[in-house]
């Protein structure tokens, strides 16, 4: 199972990315994890949250949104970690479109978002290959533990 | 197999139409001199009289008359016979500015549903159809010209005018509809109610449509002869000149013939006034040949349109317009190439973008800027940089084929194209300002 992802289309314009979070926190939302892609014209947002039908119901009604499954993988605290989930997409010829980070809660862990071409691909082969996927009941779990 | 309403006029010879033209207009000047002063005043001051007009030829020594001219004799300034002898008006729908009415004799409305059953004849049309007509009824000429010329090639009529679509369905299934005539979105939106309700484009028995009253795509024609089973058919009119059928399609599907025996055609140059001559692009302007109520001499369309004298695989003989590229107020001249904004909108719907879009024209070191801002809808957002940019770079190309120039688009955000009350400003030229 994937885990949703909010992109947001962001104006080129100073304070719309502050717009779109303080939207988001003042409606009790938590960010998990954040990235910013831009382009001369604009910005792509994308998110994670800890409530995706509440966030889309925020953010949509001011912005256009969107939500695409991404796949979300747990990395073990060892070197090498990230180039043995990368070799197991590319063996299985997974296209990887954009990729980010981020840190959980425990000291030593760090999750890793993947934007694929194909997610049932890459779901089956990371799980073939012993590397669970995080799916969208274990962000709001994984949130709230964080309180 | 070639069916005609009229074929001793539709298929006559280039000399007859010119003969019979010949014989009309010099009538049709002195009628209007005779009983309309507001056009005998314009003539006056060109210093003319109706023995200056003695064939088709003179016609462009005529005044022009415009909307405004309409607008300002309204409403009975440019009848051309005593209000007894009038027994209709139809009215455009006015959405800016004074309404305009036209006066038709009983003559009139005669001629009017002799061209619209021309055009229901050639869309294949005989006395053995059933006409579904869900143009509206009332002012608007739509549905009285289709009923009109539906009556005369002897169809079972429906007159169904517009809305009430799950009516209009079971009408069409029940009473066995073999002709459609509506505007093209309406039929657009009927196809998909159909498949919607789970019939297939088999299940009815439709075999035409006779669309017109705003602009389409051969894309749309395409959905719509898919979804409904159907062949369609284009139809062009006004209603200062009549109402639809001033000119329709034929089985080429290419281009409209002209109904040539009673509204004579020319294409000026919408700058200048000067006729322009056969093939080139410019402003449709009308001479209504034989009308009583209401007859208009060189009534300036603004529709730009192109002219061809082609023969016609269908053996019809009358001259033949090209759709409406563009209305000659809203043309623009960027490096030396004419551009409509209704040409970058139908572009910008094909590709499946909102047509909210705002062009900015300027001149920068002598050669002038072109660029498009477009307004981003969901359909076109996507999480992925490389996908936007390709629907950017389509779009550039369909813009390309389109216009002949190239523009530079910009995808914007929603609403964030300025509006002033409530219109989007559509067309920015800069160039002007200097
Ligand atoms: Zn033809």
């Amino acid at each position: 199972m994937a885990i949703t992802q909010i992109s947001a289309f962001l104006e080129n314009k100073p304070g719309k990315l502050a717009e779109a979070i303080t939207s988001i926190t003042e409606a009790g939302i938590n960010i998990r994890a954040l990235n910013l892609a831009e382009t001369k014209d604009f910005g792509i947002l994308r998110l994670i949250v800890s409530d995706v039908a509440k966030a889309k119901e925020t953010l949509g009604k001011e912005i256009i949104i969107k939500e695409t499954p991404v796949v979300a993988v747990k990395m073990e605290d060892h070197s090498g970690a990230l180039k043995e989930i990368l070799d197991v997409l590319s063996g299985a010829n997974v296209n990887i479109e954009y990729v980010y980070a981020f840190t959980g809660a425990m000291r030593d862990s760090a999750y890793v978002v993947f934007r694929v071409d194909d997610i049932a691909e890459a779901e089956s082969i990371l799980s073939q290959n012993g590397i669970a996927t995080l799916k969208d009941e274990d962000m709001t779990e994984f949130l709230s533990s964080l309180k | 197999m070639k069916n005609y309403y009229q074929p001793e006029i539709e298929t006559a010879s280039r000399e007859r139409i010119l003969e019979i033209q010949n014989e009309k207009i010099v009538k049709q000047v002195k009628h209007v001199y005779d009983n309309v002063p507001y056009y005998r005043n314009l003539m006056e001051k060109k210093g003319l009289t109706p023995e200056d007009i003695k064939s088709v030829d003179d016609i462009k020594k005529l005044p022009f008359l415009t909307k405004d001219d309409l607008r300002e004799a309204y409403p009975y300034g440019l009848l051309g016979t005593d209000i007894k002898n009038c027994v209709r008006i139809q009215s455009t729908s006015g959405t800016t500015g004074k309404r305009v009415v036209a006066f038709y004799t009983q003559k009139d409305i005669d001629m009017w549903e002799e061209c619209c059953a021309r055009a229901i004849v050639a869309a294949g049309g005989t006395d053995e159809e059933v006409c579904q007509i869900c143009y509206g009824y009332g002012l608007f000429t739509g549905g009285p010209g289709l009923n009109g010329g539906s009556h005369k090639v002897g169809c079972l009529t429906l007159p169904m005018s517009s809305g009430n679509t799950d009516r209009q369905i079971q009408f069409m299934i029940d009473l066995n509809a073999t002709i459609l005539c509506c505007t093209p979105s309406y039929a657009a939106y009927i196809g998909e109610t159909l498949a919607e309700q789970g019939y297939r484009p088999e299940d009815n028995k439709l075999k035409a449509g006779i669309f017109g009253a705003e602009p389409w795509t051969r894309e749309m024609r395409e959905g719509i002869e898919k979804s409904l089973g159907i062949k369609a058919y284009d139809i062009y009119g006004l209603t200062e000149l009549s109402g639809p059928g001033v000119s329709f399609e034929c089985e080429e599907q290419h281009g409209m013939h002209i109904n040539e025996d009673h509204f004579y055609a020319e294409i000026i140059d919408p700058e200048t006034g000067e006729v322009l001559p056969e093939g080139e692009k410019g402003e449709l302007v009308f001479t209504s040949l034989d009308k009583e109520g209401f007859p208009l001499l060189r009534y300036r369309t603004k529709d730009i349109c192109i002219l061809s004298r082609e023969k016609c695989s269908c053996g019809r003989t009358h001259v033949k317009m090209t759709k409406p590229l563009g209305r000659s107020d809203d043309m623009m001249i960027i490096r030396g190439v004419n551009v409509f904004p209704s040409q970058i909108e139908a572009v910008l719907l094909k590709e499946g973008f909102t047509p909210n879009y705002q062009i900015v024209v300027d001149r920068v070191n002598n050669s002038d800027t072109f660029d498009i801002y477009v307004e981003f809808s969901p359909e076109v957002f996507s999480d992925k940089i490389a996908e936007i940019q390709q629907s950017e770079h389509k779009l550039s190309s369909a813009m390309r084929s389109m216009l002949g120039i190239d523009p530079k688009i910009h995808l914007v955000a929603p609403k964030s194209i300025v509006r002033s009350e409530g219109k989007a400003v559509r067309v920015i030229d800069k160039r002007k300002l200097v």
